[in-house]
């Protein structure tokens, strides 16, 4: 299947997610925020099926967009907002913030140009259709331990997220 | 140009595999216009069949037989005032029907009318499918808060709560079905929409039957948790009017309102095409592999004219039943217009070349319509879930019986 | 009286001891929420003061007085005769009970009897009533509950019965059906058959409410268990009915003292063992078809003979004052009427059951959720015109 417009999309998608990025921490309001970096993680869904990664968009969909989000949201509106509201927007150390920003963008670049054989050399690009295969057989075999541990993690927090909130229906 | 179109009609892929823009936009209008038409038709259907159920006659007026009843429904909300509440958030309060409304439109690229009958097919359909519904739960959260109220917030986060907690019992059940696709000779199931309905195929079994009993206890689960994600009755507390809660669109007026509306069934046409495409069959027709052979094929090809001419002589028998006054010409010539319009389709539905082509969308389209009237039935029946009962049931019983049939099908697929 | 209706809610709650919300190191979310007067499932005009804490509630209070009209005021200006018609209007879904019990209590004041064919005419309305109380009562709680269609049921059904009453006297709702003395109207011409006829329509139907609800998990799992009361809280608060019925009470008046022709028939009393609604709604449907087993042997059996006793024309009953209570589909609705020897009353004071009743939402919905208010409200079988009166 021949790709469409790249450039274009490539351009439109991650131009989307600056953008958001950007709305995410200059809006007063934190819902609106939320909704822009919903916009953000859809953009990125949207980039991955770019780099041939169809499985990985979906669960970012999924995960990500749909659950993750919907759990940001659900705190963010059983928190009292007026408060935050009438808050500044941006506190007294916007220039040590400024300075810090341009460091870690200068070390950005700097690794993207001289560290390029730092990353590992990838033998084949895993053809679109095998993408969900070669995760499934990635994530069970060779990562199974992390995974496991992980989902150990996530089941820490759920026992202590009951138990704090036992006593309330 | 003839000559094109037909031969468009009969290639053999999906024209977003085919990457043909044109047709990938003929298909989006012709199957968003479908999918639109049917909302109406499930809305006077409910308020036909719920009524019906109730011993009474539902809408008679507006058009015969209430025919014309959503229309001037679509007409009334469409011209009533929009009333947004005095300190609402304005972008939120409007953005919230439209990503309830687009979630809902957007899986309809997936849906497999026939073989090569979609929009496209992409290789993680159902995934696809799963998470783009899973994106109205923030529409639901958006409406409620963007409401202002303390009644609509709350009924927005039970709401929003009840929908995430069956989707992981609807996700569990999926990948079950996913992992009967897998028991072939490759041993490599698929993702996608028209992939799982083909492996059905191959394997020679819906996957209703397969594995007796599990396949049926993994649709029954799907069936279930389907019902309370589209937040239908008897799922339907956070929405009720006779509880405290008033439900997450209670501040919503006129047009926004009827977007609601439109999301809220064409989620429910999209998780019940779910459920068809996993289970189902999807486009098979039924006994596709039992009664084989040219004349049961033709027996089967004219089920959908004789289902057409079986609703005309209906319309018909309402027409000679219509009271002979004179207030009532202009509906009786209305209902005897509709039962020939019905008759003319079903007498083209027996020609053989529409015939032959039409199998697939309408069995398709049949099994749903099947779903749709369970879920009127549902409706009229049951009583409602109180909201810890309903997530006790969620998380407590489908849930840990979802998983159980999940390794009990891997275990059978590998052992057999 | 008039701006205290106004004021703040919470005020209303703070002479009650309701117990505190947990307090855990997260906030608990305490609330006062108001059932307005205005909703859809509180039957009628009912104002509910919840405190709750989450979803639990701690506590309720009932503000009541929406619909009084002053009725028992207005029978201190009436003769007995012109007061008939207001009782029907206090209990309007059981009119025909109001009126049995009025006309009965003025009778034992004036020492007269009815006779035997109007007392069996009397038992043949009020049982018939007693069911059509009890199916409005089923619709609406189903409904409340959440299931939609029963309601449709069993007003359908509910018509035949209203249909008989509109033959006899001419009324569906508040029928005005008995005179002090006996019964006003002969019964029509075919009474009897039509009756008989209902009596065959009525058992499929009650059979089909049952189908749909008393096996039905989702009814089991919201009726079960919820809004219990214990018998000896029944008899502390003096709630009757079927509610003390359920709560295990084999108490109902038609046995224990028995008025108009009800010694003269053989049923049964339905008794529960929990106390809880699923109780409740199982004692009355049983209800129901005990109520039809009457009416067969009532009907059977009509006597001949008069339908009015020898009354004086202008009624001045010896002074005196007598209680008299009777068995209404809602519990036990008493009649106290002082006689000071003129044609008007001096007092005449209703009990009416349903305002005993309500007493008891307070103990039956603490620790339950917000859902189950309106449950049990439904369960109480109130209305807010006896409550109110």
């Amino acid at each position: 299947m021949q790709p469409v417009a790249t450039t274009f999309f490539f351009y439109f998608l991650s131009g989307l997610t600056l953008a958001s990025g950007v709305l995410v921490i200059t809006r007063k309001n934190p819902v609106h925020s939320a909704l822009a970096l919903i916009f953000g993680l859809l953009a990125q869904a949207g980039l991955y099926l770019m780099l041939y990664a169809p499985f990985v968009a979906g669960v970012q969909i999924i995960l990500y967009a749909g659950g993750i989000m919907v759990l940001f949201l659900f705190v963010i509106m059983l928190v009292n907002l007026e408060r935050s509201q009438k808050e500044e927007q941006f506190n007294k150390q916007w220039l040590v913030g400024i300075v810090a920003a341009a460091a870690l963008g200068v070390l950005f670049v700097l690794v993207y140009m001289k560290g390029a054989d730092l990353f590992p050399v990838r033998m084949t690009l895993p053809t679109e259709s095998n993408n969900t295969q070669e995760i499934g057989v990635m994530l069970y075999g060779q990562y199974m331990f992390a995974f496991e541990i992980a989902s150990l993690l996530l089941l820490v927090a759920i026992i202590g997220a009951v138990v704090m909130a036992k006593k309330r229906i | 140009m003839l000559d094109y179109v037909t031969s468009y009609l009969s290639s053999n892929t999906t024209p977003g595999q085919a990457g043909n823009v044109l047709w990938v936009l003929i298909y989006i209008l012709v199957v968003f216009g479908a999918v639109s038409v049917a909302v109406m038709a499930m809305n006077w259907l409910e308020r036909k069949a719920l009524a019906h159920f109730q011993i009474r006659l539902g809408p008679m007026r507006v058009g015969p037989h209430g025919l014309l009843q959503p229309i001037a429904d679509a007409i009334k909300l469409l011209t009533k005032e929009d009333i947004v509440p005095a300190e609402a958030d304005k972008f939120v309060f409007w953005i919230a029907p439209l990503i309830i409304l687009c979630a809902s439109f957007t899986v309809y690229i997936v849906v497999p009318f026939g073989p090569t009958h979609a929009i496209t097919d992409l290789n993680i359909g159902i995934l696809f499918m799963l998470g783009v519904s899973s994106l109205s739960v923030l529409g639901v959260v958006m409406a409620g808060w963007a409401s202002n109220s303390h009644y609509p917030l709350i009924g927005a986060l039970r709401s929003s709560a009840q929908m995430v907690s069956y989707e992981v019992a609807m996700g569990m059940t999926v990948v079950s079905a996913v992992l009967m696709t897998s028991l072939n000779k490759t041993g490599t199931g698929t993702l996608s929409m028209i992939g799982i309905v083909q492996a059905q195929q191959s394997q020679q079994i819906w996957f209703l039957f397969k594995f007796f009993p599990l396949g049926l206890i993994a649709f029954a689960i799907f069936a279930i948790a389907m019902v309370a994600e589209t937040n239908r009755a008897p799922f339907d507390l956070p929405e009720a009017e006779s509880e405290l809660t008033a439900g997450f669109h209670t501040e919503y007026s006129g047009l926004r309102w009827s977007l609601f509306m439109l999301g809220e069934y064409a989620a429910m046409i999209a998780v019940s095409s779910i459920a068809v495409t996993l289970w189902l069959g999807g486009w098979l027709r039924p006994f596709p592999n039992t009664l084989t052979g040219g004349a049961w094929d033709l027996v089967f090809s004219l089920v959908p004219g004789l289902l057409f001419i079986a609703l005309a002589v209906i319309a018909f028998v309402g027409v000679v039943r219509m009271p002979k006054h004179p207030y009532f010409r202009i509906q009786t010539i209305g209902l005897a217009g509709f039962g020939a319009v019905l008759g003319l389709i079903g007498l083209i539905l027996f020609a053989p070349p529409v015939r032959d082509r039409i199998q697939d969308i309408f069995w398709f389209t049949a099994k749903v319509a099947g779903f749709m009237y369970l879920y009127i039935w549902y409706r009229a029946t049951f009583p409602r879930y109180r909201f810890d009962q309903l997530m006790k049931v969620g998380w407590k019983v489908l849930l840990p019986i979802a998983i159980g049939v999940l390794i009990l099908t891997a275990v059978l697929g590998v052992l057999l | 009286m008039g701006d205290q209706i106004t004021k703040d809610p919470s005020t209303y709650l703070s002479h009650l001891e309701l117990g505190e919300p947990d307090k855990t190191f997260l906030d608990s979310n305490e609330l006062i929420i108001n059932m307005g007067p205005q909703h859809p499932a509180t039957h009628g005009v009912l104002r509910v003061i919840l405190k709750l804490d989450g979803e639990k509630v701690l506590g309720t209070e009932c503000v009541i007085g929406y619909l009084h009209r002053g009725v028992e005021k207005i029978a201190e200006n009436r003769t007995y005769t012109m007061f008939n018609p207001y009782v029907d209007r206090m209990d309007y879904v059981a009119a025909v009970s109001n009126g049995l019990g009025y006309c009965e209590a003025v009778e034992k004041l004036l020492n007269i009897e009815a006779p035997p064919r109007a007392q069996y005419i009397r038992v043949i309305l009020t049982e018939l009533n007693r069911l059509a109380s009890h199916q409005l009562w089923l619709g609406t709680h189903a409904l409340d509950i959440g299931a939609m269609t029963p309601l449709f049921y069993t007003f359908r059904d509910r018509e035949e019965i209203l249909k008989i009453f509109e033959k006899y006297c001419g009324a569906r709702l508040t029928t005005h059906s008995f005179r002090i003395g006996g019964c006003q109207y002969e019964t029509y011409e075919g009474f009897e058959r039509d009756v008989e006829k209902f009596l065959d329509f009525a058992p499929p139907k009650i059979d089909e409410y049952e189908e749909l609800l008393t096996t039905n998990r989702i009814w089991l799992e919201r009726t079960k268990g919820v809004g219990t009361i214990s018998a000896a809280d029944c008899k502390a608060l003096g709630v009757t009915g079927p509610v003390l019925r359920a709560s295990g009470v084999k108490w109902d008046l038609r046995k224990a003292q028995p008025y108009a022709a009800y010694s003269k028939f053989d049923f049964e009393i339905p008794t529960g063992q929990h106390g809880d609604t699923y109780d409740r709604y199982l004692v009355r449907m049983q209800e129901m078809r005990q109520s039809l087993r009457i009416i067969r042997q009532a009907v059977e059996s009509i006597p001949e003979g008069p339908i009015m006793a020898k009354v004086p024309k202008v009624m001045k009953p010896p002074v005196g004052e007598i209680y008299h209570s009777i068995e209404a589909p809602k519990g036990e609705l008493g009649y106290f009427i002082v006689s000071d020897g003129s044609t008007q009353p001096y007092r005449v004071r209703v009990r009416p059951p349903s305002f005993v009743n309500l007493q008891a939402l307070d103990i039956m919905v603490r620790g339950q959720l917000v859902a189950d208010v309106i449950a049990v409200i439904g369960t109480l079988d109130i209305v807010l015109g006896e409550v109110d009166r």
